[in-house]
């Protein structure tokens, strides 16, 4: 047998030839590298991967990636993914959408699809502000924020993301920062293999109309600072020196010093595979994201379980009834009550 | 026809009359079974070999308060011995279960019908809630008619003196004992509602069988005792020799589109949100996952355009079905199955509007809606359902235009023949239209948006083919490239190309064909559910010595190519619409000819007399100039 192994598949290969169309500086430049970079790593063959967007900025993506894509109208790609899974099984695929595009218009589509667990992998890049509209509040934007439509500054309350995907029963809950290369990469991996709807918020900045709205966590000493990078199995503990920790109360999560007698042992150690989302919520819940709080920003896995696809129920069923009712089309057509007409004008019941 | 009071007597029995056409309406409280009785008259007069056609009329209210007047549910049913083309005029029958039902339909009832009341529903209290000061029994206000009274709820209670069921569930039989009496009055056999019942209730056999023994003993009521003078007959149809179904609109459009599917080699994939008068399509679907099928209940209107317009990209056959205002909830989803030039059918089953509207009555107001009720240069093909059995030959035409095109498609039926049944002559297999689609596989000069000489459609390439890689999206596109352009010649060329592909369907349309004279005075044209009572009233001003010549459009979007032709060849046309005139107005404005509207916007379908009557005045009218 003469098989010629085809080539692995390198990141250029998920470069298409269109011009890339981001303002200079914005962080969808490093989400894009990340996951051309990841792509190659799964496995997949090159034709097997689409692309699903909505509008926004981010909802370019698909023109840059050279793979199938499909840029669809805003809010919806949620719903224009699940019509894709479920009718096509083998193929990957990805959604790509925006804080605006994804829980404002498209709340509804991304709940009902986290909800059923469709198996999609859902990238929302959060910058907190509308930027392809030119810089009106969204609805993750902090209270108190001035914008073009909030010239006072807003009255909205935001949504945390995290919470709303924990919320409608996401058995994929994950964050990471566009500029956290290597974390952020590690993070899409586990998405890409998850088997379910995996929601991943990409905190991005938007250096035009939301400059720094992460800084307290992505500027050099943030980072460690501010950063929890959850570890399933590992303790909860954070800070320059990893001199801090995260304790439960078993109502609060409540930051301890390390030392002085209190060690790792004092802090929770985290399960992201907890059957009951409840403690997901409560971890999602401990920042708003910026790194300004009193509680440390927590990235990486908040939640991952397993549990059945709705694709897969759905091709199951139809694959269990075409077998158990072979039926054809000319039976269908006819259905259970028919008469016939003979020659001569006569009735009789039943076909023929 | 008018009932006789007379007929053939053998001695001891009642006499027996046959008649051509007779139209009975089974009315009652929404709870009271009516449309299940009126279906199983209708399915065993259609085993007979009738020709016939059914009108059921329910209000929105799941439950109205009972006995009231917005509670009443009516279906009425129209069986005959030669072809018919509408429910009927007026019923020659009425069954009321309660007061309520016979104020809301005496009004239609023709002058001497027959009335089957329901005494035991006659109480003081149900009087005044169906507003009646004194009772219309015992008054002389029922005396144009012939009127039965029958203890209906006292009889079957005593049917089933043995039976172990609770007195309420007793009490609900009381329709199969109307029904069983109606077998009786029209001469019909009992076996294929029992075998229904038997299947229906295989489960429950005590249901089945206490349901059976009152439609009995409803049949031996009126045989034994003399209730009746008069029993009748209506003799098979002389139907053109073949086998039949009944069928209801949405159970044809149901099937037209898994015929679609098998003729075209793809599968079918519905994305819909529950709405009434369309959600007999999705509930149909849903039970032929066998083959193939998948349905999906969305979590809106959107949700179910949109994962319908990725099952098309995925290659599959994506079809969204609606009424109205999900129509409206779409129009964004239309679309971007417009600028992405996908294949993709979406069925508007119209009623009553504008906004929520009158949810279970018909209208045909969506026209308008459907041609132009999206955003910028939207050309999308519009093909309109004109009776029960015709939604099949209708799912097959829109499929292959959206398949053949690349382009969404549009069709239009409504209440009227969705929940209405006819006849179906049963089509051979073999004999409809071939519909096969070939992806597209070459990668060698692939690009997105090349296009077919003749149709202008792009290829269909589906992800999972190697080196087909592309992206499409609701940006303007450049030609050929598909690449994302903004250029003003660019645009300018693309929504041109657009409205020409939609435009080029008509190369492959069948003319409008004129029936009657092919030139004259008068011109009766009609689109969608107006068929039947527009042939009906043609062949009646006909008969009648009036010369008249009538034509039904199809394909609405784009218009036939002699539609011009045809108008120019009359001195007037007339067009019956339910809508303030939506047709004559894309006529007008396409042909600059005048156009007279009839219009009815009700929420029930014309009646013959009334288009005949029109027809009557218009001639009348050319006569005397």
């Amino acid at each position: 047998m003469n098989t010629t192994e085809a080539p692995p598949l390198t990141r250029k290969d998920f470069q298409s030839d269109q011009e890339v169309r981001w303002c200079p500086g914005c962080g969808d430049y490093a989400i894009l590298s990340a996951v051309q970079q990841v792509f190659p790593e799964l496995g997949i063959p090159r034709e097997k991967f689409v692309i699903v967007s909505g509008i926004g900025c981010s909802s370019r993506f698909p023109y840059y990636m050279n793979t199938y894509g499909f840029h669809s109208i805003h809010g919806r790609a949620p719903a224009v993914a699940t019509g894709i899974k479920m009718t096509r099984p083998d193929l990957d695929v990805w959604v790509v959408t925006g804080d605006g595009d994804a829980l404002s218009i498209g709340g509804n589509h991304l709940i009902h699809t986290l909800r059923r667990n469709v198996n999609l992998k859902i990238l929302l890049f959060n910058n907190r502000v509308y930027g392809l509209t030119k810089g009106q509040y969204s609805p993750t934007s902090e209270l108190g924020k001035r914008t073009k439509s909030t010239p006072h500054g807003s009255v909205d309350f935001p949504f945390n993301p995290l919470n709303i995907a924990i919320g409608a029963g996401a058995t994929f809950v994950a964050r990471s920062v566009d500029i956290f290369m290597p974390h952020l990469k590690a993070v899409l991996k586990r998405a890409a293999e998850h088997k379910g709807s995996a929601f991943v918020e990409v905190m991005q900045n938007c250096n035009i109309y939301n400059d720094k709205a992460f800084a307290a966590l992505t500027d050099k000493t943030g980072r460690q600072q501010n950063g929890l990078y959850l570890e399933h199995g590992k303790p909860l503990v954070f800070g320059d020196n990893k001199d801090k920790g995260l304790r439960f109360t078993g109502t609060d999560f409540e930051v301890i010093e390390l030392g002085n007698g209190k060690s790792e042992d004092d802090c929770l150690v985290w399960d992201e595979e907890h059957a009951n989302p409840s403690l997901a919520f409560q971890m999602a819940s401990i920042s708003t994201g910026d790194g300004l709080g009193d509680f440390p920003v927590p990235l990486g896995v908040l939640r991952a379980v397993d549990a059945p696809t709705y694709d897969a129920g759905v091709i199951d069923q139809i694959d269990e009834l075409t077998t158990a009712r072979p039926q054809t089309l000319d039976q269908l057509i006819h259905g259970t009550d028919t008469w016939t007409v003979d020659a001569g004008g006569n009735v009789h019941r039943g076909a023929n | 026809m008018t009932l006789p009071i007379a007929g053939q007597t053998d001695a001891g029995k009642a006499a027996e009359a046959t008649v051509s056409d007779v139209v009975i309406r089974f009315a009652g409280d929404s709870g009271d079974g009516m449309q299940l009785t009126g279906t199983q008259f209708t399915n065993t007069s259609a085993l007979i070999g009738n020709d016939l056609s059914t009108l059921p009329d329910f209000p929105a209210e799941i439950r109205a308060p009972a006995g009231t007047l917005p509670g009443v549910s009516a279906f009425q049913v129209r069986i005959a011995d030669h072809d018919i083309h509408t429910p009927g005029d007026a019923p020659d029958v009425l069954v009321a279960m309660n007061p309520a039902a016979l104020k809301a339909n005496l009004r239609d009832l023709r002058d001497n019908g027959v009335i089957i009341v329901n005494t035991d529903e006659f109480t003081p209290r149900n009087l005044k809630r169906a507003g009646y000061e004194s009772n219309p029994l015992e008054d002389d206000s029922l005396n144009a008619f012939r009127l039965y009274r029958v203890a209906l709820t006292t009889m079957t209670r005593r049917a089933l003196e043995e039976s172990e069921l609770d007195v309420r569930s007793k009490d609900r039989c009381k329709n199969f004992l109307a029904l069983g009496m109606i077998y009786w009055l029209f001469s019909r056999p009992l076996e294929p509602t029992i075998d229904w019942l038997r299947v229906k209730f295989r489960r429950r056999p005590e249901i089945a069988e206490a349901n059976v023994k009152v439609m009995k003993a409803g049949w031996n009521f009126c045989d034994i005792t003399d209730a009746f003078q008069v029993r009748y007959d209506v003799e098979p149809a002389k139907l053109e020799p073949g086998t039949y179904r009944s069928i209801h609109g949405n159970s044809a459009l149901a099937i037209g589109l898994v015929a679609a599917s098998r003729r075209s080699g793809l599968p079918l994939f519905l994305g819909a949100y529950p709405i009434t008068p369309a959600s007999d399509v999705l509930h149909e679907l849903a039970t032929y996952k066998h083959f193939g099928v998948t349905t999906y209940q969305a979590e809106d209107e959107i949700a179910a355009v949109c994962a319908a317009i990725g099952a098309s990209f995925g290659g599959n056959l994506g079809v969204s079905c609606s009424s109205g205002p999900g129509i409206a909830l779409k129009a964004e989803g239309i679309n971007l199955a417009v600028m992405v030039e996908l294949p993709l059918v979406i069925c508007d089953i119209q009623r009553g509007g504008p906004s929520t509207g009158l949810p279970t009555k018909t209208e045909q107001a969506d026209l308008l809606q459907v041609m132009f009720g999206r955003n910028n240069e939207s050309p999308v093909p519009v093909i309109a359902a004109s009776s029960p059995a015709n939604c099949f030959d209708t799912a097959l035409e829109a499929v292959r235009m959206a398949t053949a095109y690349m382009t969404p498609v549009i069709l239009l039926s409504d209440g009227y023949i969705a929940n209405g049944a006819e006849p179906w002559r049963i089509p051979q297999v073999e004999e409809l239209p071939y519909l096969r689609v070939d992806f597209h596989q070459n990668a060698e000069g692939f690009m997105p948006y090349m296009r077919d000489e003749q149709t202008l459609a792009r290829p269909w390439a589906i992800p999972g083919t190697p080196g087909l890689e592309h992206r499409i999206g609701g940006l303007e596109k450049e030609d050929v490239t598909g690449n994302v352009n903004y250029e003003p010649e660019n645009h300018d060329h693309m929504v041109r190309l657009r409205a020409e592909k939609v435009a080029r369907i008509v190369n492959d349309i069948p003319d409008l064909e004129v029936e009657g004279p092919q030139s004259g005075k008068l011109l009766v044209l009609g689109w969608g559910s107006t068929l039947g009572a527009i042939t009906g009233a043609v062949n009646q001003a006909r008969a009648d010595g009036l010369t008249v010549s009538r034509a039904h459009l199809w394909h609405i979007n784009p218009f036939p190519r002699n539609l011009g032709d045809v108008l120019d060849r009359f001195e007037r046309v007339l067009v019956p619409e339910m809508n303030l005139g939506q047709l004559a107005l894309l006529l007008r404005a396409r042909y600059l000819k005048d156009i007279e509207t009839y219009s009815k916007v009700e929420g029930k379908p014309f009646t013959r007399d009334e288009i005949l009557h029109r027809i009557e005045q218009m001639t009348g009218e050319s006569n005397q100039r």
